[in-house]
């Protein structure tokens, strides 16, 4: 029978999740397990309308395993729209707090829900499928251990789904990008944990003697994501019925421990992962090898060494002693070099192929990601700077930094991977239309610059608005009225974040059409008919 | 599969391994970046014998400039205090009267009281001082319980009806609904509001001057202008802490709201007090 055990544990779980709404301790808990009944109910359901008694089709074991990829793809999309939608929201509820609507939509639950939507639903899901895409090819081997995959793709799902709808019901650890509660980490820890074995399994049973340079990365970031999320994570239960725990940490020691996380959640999760993507997807949409395999493997081990220690430069004039955020700013001064390697490295692949700048909108697309990414990592050891950090700690300045590497760095990667993969998981011949691509970067690029300008002048204003003083030794403004200073930015800023939510919105649109099967009827970008062909 | 391989495009060997169609090429670290990468290290071995930086057993190493953030802070505020140190002495030793009166003395205490103002009094009384519906606007001349510095000092200091505070300025005006009868109101609103020209009818503002020289002339006086000693309010400008209008007057007539304000001598102590008075005070209705 197709989908038997899978019906009899869904089953079993959703009654479960049952018992649970009904025996919990507090209401959030009640509410959530509620949630959780509907969509393991519902998830159940849909397998028995879809489960067959005839023999399995065998699968055809040589060949790749995309099924996953392509839902992946997909939920990367969709996330993206939707964590971009929450962002464009929160920022205006900034502008007019009267868009905060109590108590599920104000501000507090809908940050949360932006934040992991984007890095960990659109980013994680982007991580997903491109690590198991690139890890089959470069390995030129099938994903190990049979269904895992599906297994880390839909539980990884779920534990979007429990995060995002805790948030929003007030569940929360108050933990800044560790937000969900204990019993959403255990089952991401599990989650993670198979998705640890289906790539290292993958890696083992290779066929090329060596392990490609994007693998490294992927799998840096897999590894160091488990013990962060497990460490930060360590929390007692009030109750095992309860959403409510306690941390095993506190204090300064609490902080400490929550920004190695949330640093490494930047480091790992936001650079490592993607530069894994970029040593694929930038090879392989420009045509041309890898600029230096000597300054790949430097740059990759100083990082992921370098990286670890760097967190305590967001605890700098706190209660954290000197010596912490001491070392945790010159760790991010050495770590900028490090950084570089990777934009050296993807920037210098296209040599030889920049012509394709003119007239293929992903690798521009590409080309402007890491861009980005040279930008930020040089931004961010010099915000580390404890006498930088001083003007723009707590600022919009921040916020900009945070934005110019997710929207620049993350985001246009993640699009140039997804518009570069879906044509081939489902046998296009080209997407669905090209000049779209075009329109998406245009208002994605100007969304950023936007944002991260505006967040500049912002949080450079109210870092000085702060630390303004009169001749007599008086602050000159409350901190009122740095807010109302910042009022016609934060609409700005709104702006910028509309167009590049435009932008994917567009995206959505193409990838529809092209999985779809539609091929638009265009002219061809100008210039590509002379374009020179290089060597293969 | 290692095999020699030149790319053709740059004429560079590759490393002869090709994943998926990639290869990579041989090409050295970059010069610049090996050195930039060696100056940050050098950098941050040279920036942590300087500054407190390495953990040890029970301690860690203070660094050769011995540097601390406490002490720094600790330093910083003594030099801020020592600035000011003349004149808080000139301001703990002297009346607000005599404060207002030395233009260095009132320089400063306008610049310190300004900005206790901005986070203390705002959220009341608005970030221009200019108050808002129950909230008095410190801005003009028309002071309940008095504009001169010693009167406003003793208003921030005590606080108004603040039950707390022995010595805070009390006054209750009655709630009339329960003496006098709706239509004794509906006069007695229409006289107070045909004082500053809101209301022109003869029928209600005749009968109403009645009732007002037996209920209310008591506390606002024969001629309205009010009481300062009693905190009632002036009925004959066209300022209104609840409202213009026959029916904003009726209503507080009838139930009135009684504000408060809170004493502030223990949250802020004797000098900011004397302080925000002297900015109150310069604001423009100073007397």
């Amino acid at each position: 029978m197709k989908f038997g055990t899978e019906i009899v544990l869904l089953y079993l779980f959703a009654f479960a999740a049952l018992v649970a709404a009904g025996l919990g301790v507090d209401e959030p808990f009640r509410q959530h397990m509620w949630v959780l009944f509907f969509v393991l109910a519902g998830f159940t359901a849909i397998l028995l309308r879809n489960t067959e008694f005839k023999p399995a089709i065998p699968v055809d074991s040589s060949a790749y395993m995309d099924g996953p990829i392509r839902y992946g793809a997909v939920a990367t999309v969709v996330w993206g729209v939707v964590g971009m939608l929450v962002g464009v929201v929160i920022a205006l509820q900034l502008a007019y707090p009267d868009l905060n609507i109590e108590p599920w939509f104000n501000f507090g639950r809908l940050r949360p829900l932006h934040t992991s939507g984007v890095v960990f639903a659109f980013g994680g899901n982007a991580l997903l499928c491109t690590s198991l895409y690139v890890v089959q090819r470069t390995c030129r081997a099938r994903l190990f251990g049979g269904d895992l995959a599906w297994v880390v793709f839909w539980g990884y799902q779920l534990f979007i789904v429990m995060a995002a709808t805790g948030y929003l019901l007030g569940v929360t650890e108050s933990r800044e990008y560790a937000e969900p509660e204990w019993y959403v980490d255990l089952w991401l820890t599990i989650v993670w944990v198979a998705y640890l074995i289906l790539f290292l399994g993958t890696i083992l049973k290779r066929k090329e003697p060596h392990i490609y340079v994007a693998n490294w990365f992927y799998l840096s970031f897999i590894v160091t994501i488990a013990m962060l999320h497990v460490i930060n994570n360590l929390s007692m239960p009030a109750s095992f019925l309860s959403s409510k725990s306690y941390s095993a940490f506190s204090g300064v020691q609490d902080a400490l421990t929550q920004w190695w996380y949330g640093h490494n959640a930047v480091g790992f999760f936001l650079t490592a992962g993607f530069l894994g993507m970029m040593y694929y997807f930038v090879p392989k949409q420009a045509n041309r090898p890898v600029y230096s395999y000597r300054l790949s493997i430097i740059h990759f081990w100083a990082l992921i060494f370098l990286y670890i220690w760097a967190g305590p430069h967001h605890l700098h004039y706190t209660a954290l002693p000197d010596w912490a955020q001491t070392l945790g700013m010159v760790f991010s001064i050495m770590l900028w070099m490090p950084s570089w390697g990777g934009m050296i490295n993807g920037l210098m692949t296209l040599s030889g192929a920049w012509d394709k700048l003119r007239t293929d909108p992903i690798i521009r697309m590409m080309v402007m990601a890491i861009a980005f990414y040279g930008m930020s990592t040089f931004e961010g050891p010099m915000m580390s700077i404890k006498a930088v950090n001083s003007l723009s700690h707590y600022t919009d300045w921040t916020v900009g930094h945070v934005h110019s590497g997710a929207l620049g760095w993350v985001g246009m990667i993640s699009f140039g991977a997804i518009y570069y993969m879906v044509p081939k998981l489902w046998n296009r011949e080209r997407l669905y239309s090209l000049r779209l691509v075009t329109w998406h970067f245009w208002l994605a690029t100007l969304g950023i610059v936007v944002y991260a300008a505006v967040m500049w002048v912002s949080g450079i204003m109210q870092g000085l608005m702060w630390r303004e003083y009169d001749e007599q030794g008086f602050l000159v403004y409350s901190f009122a009225e740095t807010v109302a200073a910042m009022h016609p930015y934060y609409i700005m800023r709104a702006l910028g974040g509309l167009m590049y939510l435009s932008g994917a919105l567009i995206m959505a649109w193409n990838i529809a059409m092209t999985i779809f099967g539609y091929q638009r009827k265009e002219e061809p970008m100008p210039g590509s008919t002379s374009a020179l062909q290089p060597a293969q | 599969m290692s095999s020699e391989h030149i790319d053709e495009v740059s004429g560079i060997s590759t490393t002869g391994h090709e994943w998926d169609g990639i290869r990579e090429l041989n090409n050295p670290l970059p010069r610049w970046w090996v050195i930039t990468f060696y100056v940050t290290i050098a950098w941050a071995i040279g920036y942590t014998i300087a500054y407190p930086a390495w953990p040890l057993l029970t301690s860690a190493t203070r660094g050769v400039l011995g540097f601390s953030s406490r002490n720094d802070v600790k330093n910083e505020l003594t030099a801020a205090e020592a600035a000011k140190a003349k004149y808080v002495a000139a301001i703990e030793s002297r009346t607000v009267s005599e404060i207002a009166a030395d233009d260095a003395l009132r320089e400063f205490a306008v610049a310190a009281g300004g900005a206790a103002f901005k986070v203390n009094c705002v959220q009341c009384h608005g970030s221009g001082a200019q108050g808002s519906k129950g909230f008095p606007n410190l801005n003009d001349d028309d002071w309940l319980w008095g504009g001169e510095a010693e009167q406003i000092q003793q208003s921030i200091k005590h606080g108004i009806r603040f039950a707390p505070d022995p010595d805070t300025r009390l006054s209750e005006m009655p709630a009339f609904g329960d003496i006098i009868t709706a239509d004794q109101i509906a006069q007695v609103s229409a006289y107070v509001a045909s004082l500053s020209g809101l209301v022109q009818d003869a029928m209600l503002i005749q009968p109403g001057a009645q009732v007002f020289a037996e209920n209310c002339a008591a506390c606002h006086g024969e001629n309205a202008k009010g009481n300062r000693e009693l905190g009632a309010p002036d009925l004959t400008d066209a300022i209104w802490l609840y409202g213009p209008g026959e029916t904003a007057i009726a209503a507080q007539i009838r139930a009135p709201k009684q504000g408060v304000m809170p004493a502030w001598i223990a949250r802020l102590g004797e000098t900011k007090v004397k302080e925000l008075a002297v900015y109150v005070h310069s604001l423009g209705g100073g007397e």
